[in-house]
């Protein structure tokens, strides 16, 4: 899960690290308020969950809070990468002597927290990575007692951080890392971590992504879920306990298993068809599940048949079948459905499969050619 | 021969008394794993599954009454690493996890014990082990399998069956299958697996079946390249999948350009695996690898 730049600096500010607060404004007004009140010179950013908002015209400089309120007015509604601008955040505008790049992330081949740090802050650290993979630090932590104070050294070193600014620069680093650690993060970045020119550290981005299943121990971080930027049949998917993501294509699908999921995506794809959809609909999906699933899916004005892909292992065919069968009844629209059952229970599902009338298949390939016939036949 | 689990394997089933912990005790005594034990706190001395299988409070406690030498976790997320170092504490060298929606930075923390404990773990957010014949661990289903010489090691679960379901009716039988989760942070690695099926001698040909996301495929490949002699054959999940979105399993998420279908794919047939576009493909490869 995603967070918004303000989010995150609230979540890093609780834990000690000096930022560039600001306030946050849904109006130009709000904007005009906020600037006045900050006194000075301030920026005005556009609140996304998408890279490149000062390229697309999101980040501006303003002198006075009425020019404060024209650039507000310009960005709030503006659209960035598909995600219409709804908040800005108002800040007091800084004097950038030098900008580092600090972050921490869940790294996967290590099995560790690690850090990354580069002297070169302001840029994403791909195009780092790319064109200089030297200037950038990979430490990963130990597991059990996490980050110490040789590490925070060894970080400073690294980017020459000048003597008088070691102190405050442990404050941001170990900051970071209680952050990541309190709030099961997958990914803590401050780009830049600027020195401003009256030489104190200042975190003036950030960026902060939380481990889902970390979020059951979070309540307080779900709340700060930002539901305007996602497609709201993803939101009420993940109500239902359904994993869903939306896509363009006409074939719905509704399968159990996040990789067979994926499969038959690829498998509807290689049949000369396109997935409407990822769903997954989880171990043990009850019928309740199943109909909700459904509901979901037709949501789509594009689909035009649906498949559904049904291994059992902890879910169990029949289960699913009768799920199938009472979902259907209570659709508000109908599409051919191509059902495959296999698995836990699947013989039990059969005669209930049978009884519905719904087109059956055996195997995947053929699962999948049908569902594209349909979704043909269906549209012509 | 095999590997992980077979005739020898003596199971305590933590978690057993819970719906789908008891539901699939069951389905493993009726395919013949010795389920030895069960543990659930508070319910030490029951009976269960037609009072075959006793339950204990604690995992030391079955480990010293029953003699086990594996567990299998069905324990729900919030509680699951703490019955993982349960049974790696007790001494069980052999910990399957099944349990998905653990928190990454708890397993970071489960991994690195376990591996100071000399204990091996499999998942979590996996459907577990299966030697075809001996011992199903897990929830793989047991009629989709025939004795062969086939192993097979995957990221995924319903994927997994649907593999073995295609070997099986290509009258390609299997040793052991193995789902590793598909988390980003799980106990065993593809190259880990890799290196068991490699050594056992009625293993003689091995499938491997990877999806987008991290480096493990990757990493497979350079040990299947310097080790593997045995043919292979592969399937790559998420070619279809939009870059930047999670696909489910948490581990299943393409950043930029590493961690795609098509890098994957190459670096597995550099390293001479024979790479299907579907799952039902995989059996004839096998055959043209020369696997009879």
């Amino acid at each position: 899960m995603k967070l918004q730049e303000y989010r995150s600096k609230e979540i890093l500010a609780r834990h000690g690290v000096p930022l560039q607060a600001g306030q946050i404004a849904h109006t130009p007004e709000q904007a005009r308020v906020a600037a006045k009140e900050l006194g000075g010179r301030v920026v005005v950013k556009a609140q996304v969950l998408a890279g490149g908002r000062g390229k697309a015209g999101g980040v501006k400089v303003a002198a006075d809070p009425d020019e404060a309120e024209k650039h507000a007015r310009q960005i709030l509604g503006m659209e960035i990468k598909g995600a219409t601008v709804r908040t800005v955040l108002v800040a007091p505008a800084v004097e950038i002597a030098h900008e580092y790049y600090l972050a921490m992330i869940l790294d996967r081949a290590a099995k560790a927290i690690t850090v990354i740090a580069s002297a070169e802050g302001g840029v994403e650290i791909e195009e780092t990575a790319e064109a200089t993979p030297d200037a950038i630090l990979r430490l990963p932590l130990h597991p059990l007692i996490g980050l110490q104070e040789h590490e925070v050294r060894r970080v400073g070193y690294f980017l020459e951080l000048p003597g008088e600014l070691r102190k405050p620069f442990g404050s941001v680093i170990t900051g970071l890392y209680r952050a990541f650690v309190e709030s099961d993060a997958d990914l803590a970045e401050i780009n830049p971590l600027a020195v401003t020119a009256d030489g104190s550290l200042l975190a003036l981005d950030a960026k902060i992504v939380l481990d889902e299943s970390g979020l059951y121990r979070h309540p307080d971080l779900e709340s700060l879920r930002d539901l305007d930027e996602e497609e709201p049949s993803e939101i009420a998917a993940r109500d239902a306990g359904i994993n869903f993501i939306k896509l363009d294509g006409t074939i719905g699908c509704m399968v159990n298993g996040a990789g067979l999921a994926m499969t038959t995506m690829d498998l509807v794809k290689l049949a000369g068809g396109e997935p409407a959809n990822f769903l997954d609909i989880g171990g043990g999906a009850k019928a309740d599940r199943v109909a909700a699933a459904f509901r979901i899916i037709l949501d789509d004005p594009n689909v035009k048949a649906i498949l559904v892909n049904i291994f059992g292992g902890i879910t169990r065919g029949d289960e699913v079948a009768h799920g199938i069968v009472e979902a259907r009844a209570t659709l508000s629209r109908q599409v051919p459905m191509v059902v495959r059952i296999v698995g836990t229970n699947a013989e039990e599902a059969q005669p209930i499969l049978a009884q519905a009338s719904l087109i059956t298949a055996d195997s995947l390939d053929d699962a999948a050619a049908l569902a594209v016939a349909a979704a043909a036949g269906s549209a012509a | 021969m095999s590997i992980l689990v077979d005739r020898r394997t003596r199971l305590v089933v933590q978690g057993i008394t819970g719906r789908e912990g008891e539901f699939h005790s069951r389905a493993m005594l009726e395919y013949g794993t010795n389920v030895v034990a069960g543990v659930t706190p508070g319910k030490g001395g029951l009976r269960v599954l037609d009072d075959r299988v006793p339950v204990f409070n604690t995992v030391a406690e079955a480990f010293a009454e029953t003699g086990v030498n594996a567990a299998c976790i069905f324990v729900p997320a919030p509680f699951a690493p703490d019955a993982i170092l349960e049974a790696a504490g007790a001494g069980i060298p052999l910990v399957l996890c099944i349990t998905e929606g653990i928190p990454a930075l708890e397993m970071v923390r489960v991994d690195h014990v376990l591996r100071d404990a000399g204990a091996r773990l499999i998942g979590p957010n996996c459907p577990g082990a299966t030697t075809v014949g001996e011992a199903k661990v897990g929830i793989i289903p047991g009629n989709i399998h025939r004795s062969g010489p086939v192993g097979l090691v995957s990221r995924s679960g319903t994927l997994t069956y649907e593999v073995v379901q295609a070997l099986t009716d290509a009258e390609l039988g299997q040793t052991t299958c193995v789902g590793i989760g598909g988390d980003p942070i799980v106990g065993s690695s593809f190259v880990e697996i890799l290196e068991l099926f490699n050594q056992d001698p009625q293993t003689e040909a091995i499938v491997m079946i990877g999806e987008i996301g991290g480096d493990e495929e990757e990493k497979a490949a350079a040990f299947i390249a310097a080790e593997v002699r045995k043919p292979m054959a592969a399937f790559i999940a998420g070619r279809t999948a939009p870059p930047g979105r999670r696909m489910g399993h948490a581990g299943a998420i393409i950043s930029g350009g590493a961690g795609t279908a098509e890098s994957k794919r190459a670096a597995l047939e550099a390293a001479g695996v024979r790479v299907a576009d579907s799952p039902s493909q995989i059996p004839r490869l096998l055959r043209e690898a020369g696997v009879r």
